[in-house]
């Protein structure tokens, strides 16, 4: 049989248990950004160009008639090179590498930035063939963050190459 | 003594304290901090329990998911509201004890030589079981989730094994469909099976496994969470919104800290404190280390086969096997990776009784390092030199209290690798052979290094276990006590209070026995 200091004891311990247990199962409570900052998620994932050759009719001639593919291209994918500037300011450069082992993947890049809400000017600029100078996507705008918002940077060549949303 | 000693040593100093404090309310049996592997395993029975009252009534959609557990807290909170409670409350409670159970088994330096298996086995079951946790918050689908989702993704994708960023998943509203949450459901069942899969690994070299604590502890802490769930209910908080970072919002910090900590910190950091502190873990059991002591030795010739030693086993370090020479008998043998040498099979074993006649008493079972033999040496030795009024034999545990100092010249003290392999019989021995009265130190119910010891040597010498005291010798003669290593004055009091009492006792003296002539 319990003695009464060890039940009392015993409800006092089970019920530090309980508080310790309730509290941080919800508190202190987290934010993960302050209040007046929005998020830009830039997310690209893109197969990088490739130099592709006609074959000419003696070349097609000499191949097997089921493998007469009538342009020659490399397996391996270009880099891509990628900027992004905010209001007038490089904020990000980089070069992404296509993935795989015989560098035939996608080149992906995912990359999150804080900005203050409020409007901002956003450019973006995209090369996918290396071999080639200058950038072949680019996308520029004037955008209006509202405090918690979360804005993507994609591509997609489908809907013309690079987006906002 | 090496930084890693020192740190050791330190904290266990600190929970051998919490740990021997919670033995005054609560007592060695219903101690949560002495159970805290039965107390896991009960709390994830309770998981496991509700968890499967959540599955049926779980509506897997993007919105359906949201509105079915809401529902149970709004609707239902009498039934599927205290359940979702407790499946969170004891999950929280499953972690917390968990990491409790690691600090103390690393603490008390329970991971090397035949504690290797159950530590290393331990392990990966810290990752499922956080595995579990995270996927269980994202099937709620509400801010939480959202946060939980894309830092974890975000987290992930810091490791080179996708081919796409994995966080590109949760990147707008419309990025995910209803056919993630049927996989995440499916994921948050399968993981747990392997927790519990993994657990059952975790002890099955050990034998008599606490699969759960004690009815009241168990009863107490059930009444605590449902308390907790009536009190505090668990809610869902806003819905997920992707396009939306959410605000400030209640986080569990038991399972979900790790998020907070990648925001503070960096994902290439985090990485390398979970990856470091796993391959610390698994390498702590080939750290230096205390060399082992010499295992449990059968003889052939002296072992009947009886299996008492292999019912008492704690680590299941003894099988059975065909006699080599004696047709239809079996003989023990012992797996010397498994063996604690902790002695309890020589205790268990009946050659072991002091009252046979040979000159060099061979057991069936014996430890190298105390031989049942040198102990009745050592028993005959002290009775011989013992004198005064009221002469004490005490038997005690060398990983109990120190009670070398007791010794006295009415009071020989005989330390013993743990009380479990005291024979019974050589209580008797020393009442017959002169003693008035025979005091046995034991652990703290609980506290025992080698896990059964104290409850074995109360059983037995209680009469409830084989190989019993026989029920001729006094009760008034025999005082058990459990001593933890920091009792050792209150050892000395109740030892005095014994020999108190002795002296009120007389007239059942047993009859001598002498097993060598005068």
């Amino acid at each position: 049989m319990l003695k009464p200091t060890a039940i009392v004891g015993q409800l006092i311990l089970y019920g530090a248990f309980a508080a310790f247990i309730g509290y941080f199962s919800t508190s202190p409570k987290y934010r993960q950004i302050p209040d007046d900052i929005a998020l830009i998620k830039l997310s690209i994932s893109h197969l990088g160009d490739r130099e592709c050759r006609k074959r000419t009719p003696e070349e097609l001639a000499k191949l097997p008639p089921n493998m007469r593919a009538p342009m020659e291209c490399p397996r391996e994918r270009s880099d891509i090179r990628l900027e992004v500037d905010f209001d007038g300011q490089p904020a990000f450069r980089t070069v992404m590498h296509p993935t795989g082992l015989y560098k035939d993947g996608v080149s992906t890049v995912y990359k999150r930035f804080e900005l203050k809400a409020g409007k901002h000017r956003v450019a973006v600029r995209m090369n996918d063939n290396l071999i080639k100078p200058g950038f072949n996507f680019s996308k520029e705008a004037e955008i209006t963050l509202v405090p918690g918002q979360v804005m993507v940077i994609d591509f997609n060549p489908d809907r013309g190459g690079l987006f906002f949303k | 003594m090496s930084f890693h000693a020192v740190l050791r040593n330190g904290v266990k100093s600190v929970f051998l304290r919490f740990e021997e404090a919670l033995d005054t309310p609560f007592g060695g049996d219903d101690n949560p901090l002495r159970h805290l592997g039965a107390l896991g395993l009960y709390l994830l029975w309770i998981v496991v329990g509700s968890g499967l009252y959540l599955y049926a009534v779980l509506d897997t959609g993007i919105d359906a998911v949201y509105r079915s557990i809401g529902e149970l807290s709004s609707e239902q909170w009498y039934l599927g509201g205290i359940l979702r409670s407790l499946h969170r409350y004891a999950s929280d409670g499953f972690m917390l004890v968990m990491l409790l159970h690691l600090v103390r088994e690393w603490c008390y330096g329970r991971y090397h030589g035949f504690r290797r298996y159950s530590w290393m086995t331990g392990v990966p079951l810290l990752w499922l079981a956080y595995l579990a946790g995270i996927g269980g918050y994202w099937i709620v689908w509400d801010q939480l989730a959202q946060l939980s989702a894309t830092a974890t993704t975000e987290l992930l994708d810091w490791l080179p094994i996708f081919s796409e960023p994995s966080a590109r998943n949760f990147m707008a509203p419309d990025s995910i469909n209803d056919r993630f949450f049927t996989m995440l459901v499916f994921l948050h069942l399968g993981v747990p099976l392997l927790l519990i899969l993994g657990l059952w690994a975790h002890v099955h070299r050990i034998s008599h496994v606490d699969y759960l604590p004690s009815r009241r502890a168990m009863l107490a802490t059930l009444a605590t969470l449902l308390v907790l769930s009536l009190l505090k209910p668990a809610l869902s908080n806003p819905p997920a919104n992707l396009a939306r970072v959410p605000g400030a919002i209640g986080l569990d910090w038991f399972i979900l800290f790790i998020h907070p900590l990648t925001d503070l910190s960096s994902p290439a950091l985090i990485w390398t404190l979970l990856f470091g502190l796993t391959a610390l873990l698994f390498a702590l059991p080939v750290l230096p280390r205390p060399r082992p002591q010499p295992v449990a030795v059968v003889d052939a010739a002296n072992c009947t086969g009886c299996d008492r030693c292999l019912a008492d086993c704690p680590y299941a370090a003894i099988s059975m096997a065909p006699h080599p020479r004696r047709p239809g008998l079996q003989l023990a043998v012992v797996d010397a990776d498994l063996c604690a040498a902790c002695g309890i099979c020589a205790g268990a074993c009946p050659s072991s009784t002091p009252f046979r006649r040979q000159e060099t008493l061979t057991t069936g079972i014996d430890m190298p390092q105390q031989p049942v033999n040198a102990l009745r040496e050592q028993l005959e030795q002290a009775l011989a030199q013992c004198s005064g009024l009221r002469t004490i034999v005490v038997f005690s545990c060398t990983r109990g209290a120190d009670a070398s100092a007791l010794a006295a010249a009415d009071t020989a003290v005989i330390p013993l690798l743990c009380t479990g392999m005291l024979p019974p019989a050589f209580v008797e021995y020393a009442l017959r052979g002169g003693a008035d009265g025979v005091f046995v130190s034991t652990c703290r119910h609980g506290g025992c290094d080698f896990r059964l010891g104290d409850r074995w040597t109360s059983e037995r010498l209680l009469g409830q276990r084989e190989p019993h005291l026989r029920k001729t010798v006094p009760a008034s003669r025999l005082q058990l006590y459990p001593a933890a290593a920091r009792d050792s004055s209150t050892l000395a009091d109740a030892l005095a209070e014994f020999r108190a009492r002795l002296e009120t006792v007389s007239g059942d003296r047993l009859p001598p026995y002498q097993r060598k002539a005068p």
